[in-house]
């Protein structure tokens, strides 16, 4: 690494269905909120994760129009997809380019517009393997299913503790001032939910969102000379595995989590038990049990009880998802990894209000694309 | 005094239970009783169509008019399934009824409101002084994809109603629209079914519109909700009617009378004219009626009635709508149901 980088400021639009906002209105808000907030006068370069634009809304070329409406041109402008991980891609794309010293100033967004009437089903399946998988009529929910049902029977992970996971993500949601779904779920409401795919049911699946959010990066010596609060980014990792489930080893367990979180512990020179708090991808609440298992906070199985018995709530051994996860905060696809990187930054700065996690140093952030084809992890540190 | 003089309605006997369409397509049945708030809804005859439908209600408010058909000056039939794509509905109508050939007849068309749209009209041409009699109809056969959220609903059935200025049953005292373009639910050309955009037919279209022709109703006509007896919403289900209302300061106990989608499905453009039906029934002289439909695409149109000393002696003269609706009902089952709808394809 050439040299350290620091994120300096954040954006973020409320997630939701923002039925008067487009595509661009909604980056360009995240984006103008980051500007802002860092105190910065320009952006030397722009990153955007956004997952299935041309699907969605029939747009493409994404780099080149929001650095247009966002009124930049002609700095480049570059659109980074990763599936559901686009974001954390777009931000690791960012990091490398002001830690190689080619860029000074440097914004990393991601943004999602899925409420204009594509179907959203359809155009998030094309995230998995369209010739073994989707062609078979598969879908996210099915998937994960297969590795709730897989990591039930293997581990005795039971259906309460599945829905643990949704009520605690909701209750951090009701704090936050942005999520989608502010309101708080109980166990029973999680359990008695609308069936969706054996045994998820609705309020353990991430809902369908709109919603943007952007951060801006520069060198840790220029965030110095601005006297304003950063936080450095310490580790940034990525991996892939196979497009398709079948193809694994395990159905119970996400290699790229476990190969990318080494990385990232090796990179930051810490373990698992040095992170204060972590940002995870809880697109589904089984999602969140075995990627707190692979990430290395709760030996392998032990997720559910974990999450049961309140040790990744706010004010337990490690809380997750502070900023209502996914599930609560929404999943505007392509925003998604970048809002992860938001709520670090927030908690790491102190600005986190009643859900702030007391004596916060480290927080980490885990993008998944796919059913964990891919993940990008970053780990972040309060100065 | 210018108003309704004669009302109908008319709805099939036929019925299917939501839990049998629930079964069919795998969903919750209690999940759609408890979100939806439906119940069953009504299923048109294999002889029957938007303008048998129309025809019966129109005999109806006739019967209740007690006029000479003749002297009926225009007739608007409002639906988003007449029959024909270019041929009018009200043209059978006005030979079955005995009403022309000196009449002015056209079809409407606007979702869901297009009978208050007929009724308005109908209205306003009698204001306007052009003639002492205009009918304004809603009815539909509506239409919704098997398989759709929509197939709850879509039910058939309709109401009419003829304005005048003698014998008024219920004065028509204010009306106010409101408009805007937005696309929450269409059907196109060659297309059987119409699609709608999920929850934005919700909150920026239903609510928006019905909240805001409401609001602009009260404030025209310087009253508060508690000034009426009665309230109707256009009612695509049974929860939606219930929200607006309450939202604009309306009791369940005012809506409760008009308050018919649970057991009658939606009606489409026969919807808010059927519950204003069901309340003209139960009404006594002096009552005031708060009344907006909803139209997707989208608008909605307000009106405010108050009922005179003429209306008890018209009610027993055409049956009522909730003997209809409660009455003589025959149950199919989902081949049965699929069969009338014609969802079944046959060799010629």
């Amino acid at each position: 690494m050439l040299r350290d980088v620091a994120v300096i400021g954040v954006g973020i639009t409320k997630f939701g269905e923002l039925w008067k906002k487009s595509l661009r209105d909604i980056f360009v808000e995240a984006s103008l909120k980051a500007i802002e907030n860092s105190g910065v006068d320009h952006i030397d370069s722009m990153y955007v994760g956004t997952m299935t634009s041309g699907l969605f809304v029939g747009q493409e070329h994404i780099g080149a129009v929001m650095a247009d409406y966002l009124g930049v041109a002609p700095v480049p402008a570059t659109r980074v997809e990763s599936a559901c991980a686009s974001g954390g891609a777009a931000f690791r794309s960012a990091f490398f380019e002001v830690a190689s010293g080619h860029s000074e100033i440097v914004l990393a967004g991601g943004v999602e517009k899925m409420t204009d009437g594509a179907d959203v089903t359809d155009a998030l399946a094309t995230a998995a393997d369209q010739e073994y998988e989707v062609y078979q009529g598969i879908t996210f929910p099915g998937l994960y299913a297969m590795i709730a049902r897989a990591h039930m029977h293997q581990y005795k992970t039971t259906r309460e503790q599945l829905a643990h996971v949704a009520v605690k993500n909701h209750k951090n949601g009701s704090m936050n001032p942005n999520a989608q779904f502010r309101s708080t779920v109980t166990l029973e409401q999680v359990i008695k939910a609308t069936m969706v795919a054996d045994p998820l049911r609705l309020l353990d699946c991430s809902p369908v969102s709109d919603g943007g959010a952007a951060v801006i990066l520069c060198s840790v010596d220029y965030a110095k000379k601005l006297k304003k609060p950063f936080v450095k980014v310490i580790a940034s990792a990525q991996s892939s595995d196979t497009i398709a489930l079948h193809s694994r080893d395990s159905l119970t367990e996400l290699k790229c989590v476990k190969v990318a979180a080494e990385k990232a512990f090796k990179q930051s020179g810490l373990k698992p038990s040095d992170i204060n708090f972590a940002e995870v991808h809880d697109c589904f609440t089984i999602a969140e049990i075995v990627v707190t298992e692979d990430l290395g906070f709760f030996e392998k199985g032990k997720g559910g009880e974990a999450v049961e018995n309140g040790l990744t709530a706010i004010g337990g051994k490690i809380p997750i998802n502070t900023g209502g996860g996914l599930k609560s905060k929404g999943h505007p696809v392509g925003a998604t990894g970048i809002a992860q990187i938001i709520e670090l930054y927030e908690q790491l700065t102190g600005n986190s209000g009643e859900r702030q996690v007391k004596n916060a140093k480290y927080g980490l952030a885990q993008n998944m694309g796919g059913s964990g084809a891919s993940c990008v992890i970053h780990i972040l540190e309060a100065v | 005094m210018i108003g309704i003089v004669g009302y109908g309605s008319y709805l099939p006997r036929y019925r299917i239970k939501v839990d049998l369409i629930a079964k069919q397509w795998g969903a919750d049945p209690e999940a759609i009783k408890r979100g939806l708030m439906l119940y069953e809804k009504t299923i048109p005859g294999l002889d029957e169509d938007t303008i048998t439908i129309s025809v019966e209600a129109a005999r109806y408010a006739l019967q209740r008019a007690g006029i000479n058909p003749q002297k009926i000056g225009a007739v608007y039939i409002g639906s988003e399934s007449h029959p024909y794509a270019v041929k009018p509905s009200a043209t059978i109508l006005i030979d079955a009824l005995g009403i022309g050939p000196h009449v002015h007849v056209a079809s409407y068309e606007f979702a869901c409101k297009a009978g208050t749209e007929a009724m308005y009209v109908a209205y306003s041409l009698v204001k306007a002084g052009e003639m002492d009699y205009a009918m304004g109809i809603g009815a539909d056969t509506s239409q919704g994809a098997p398989g759709d959220a929509l197939e709850y609903s879509a039910s058939a059935g309709g109401s009419a109603f003829i304005m005048g200025k003698e014998k008024v049953v219920a004065e028509i005292l204010f009306t106010h629209s409101y408009t805007s373009d937005t696309p929450d639910f269409w059907r196109r050309e060659h297309e059987f079914y119409p699609r709608h955009a999920g929850r934005f037919t919700g909150e920026p279209a239903y609510f928006k519109h019905i909240h805001n022709a409401g609001l602009s109703l009260l404030e025209k006509s310087g009253s508060k909700p508690s000034d009426f007896q009665f309230a109707v919403f256009h009612m695509p289900n049974g929860k939606f009617p219930q929200e607006a209302g309450k939202k604009l300061g309306f009791s369940k106990e005012q809506m409760e009378a008009g308050w018919i989608s649970p057991w009658m499905g939606n009606t489409y453009s026969g919807s808010s004219p059927t519950g204003l039906s069901a309340v003209l029934d139960v009404t006594k002289p002096g009552d005031k009626i708060f009344m907006v439909s909803f139209g997707s695409g989208a608008g909605s149109d307000g009106f405010i009635f108050q009922v005179t000393d003429e209306i008890q002696k018209v009610k027993a003269l055409a049956p009522k709508l909730r003997d209809m609706l409660d009455n003589d009902k025959i149950y199919l089952d989902y081949g049965q149901y699929a069969k009338f709808r014609k969802k079944i394809i046959l060799n010629e």
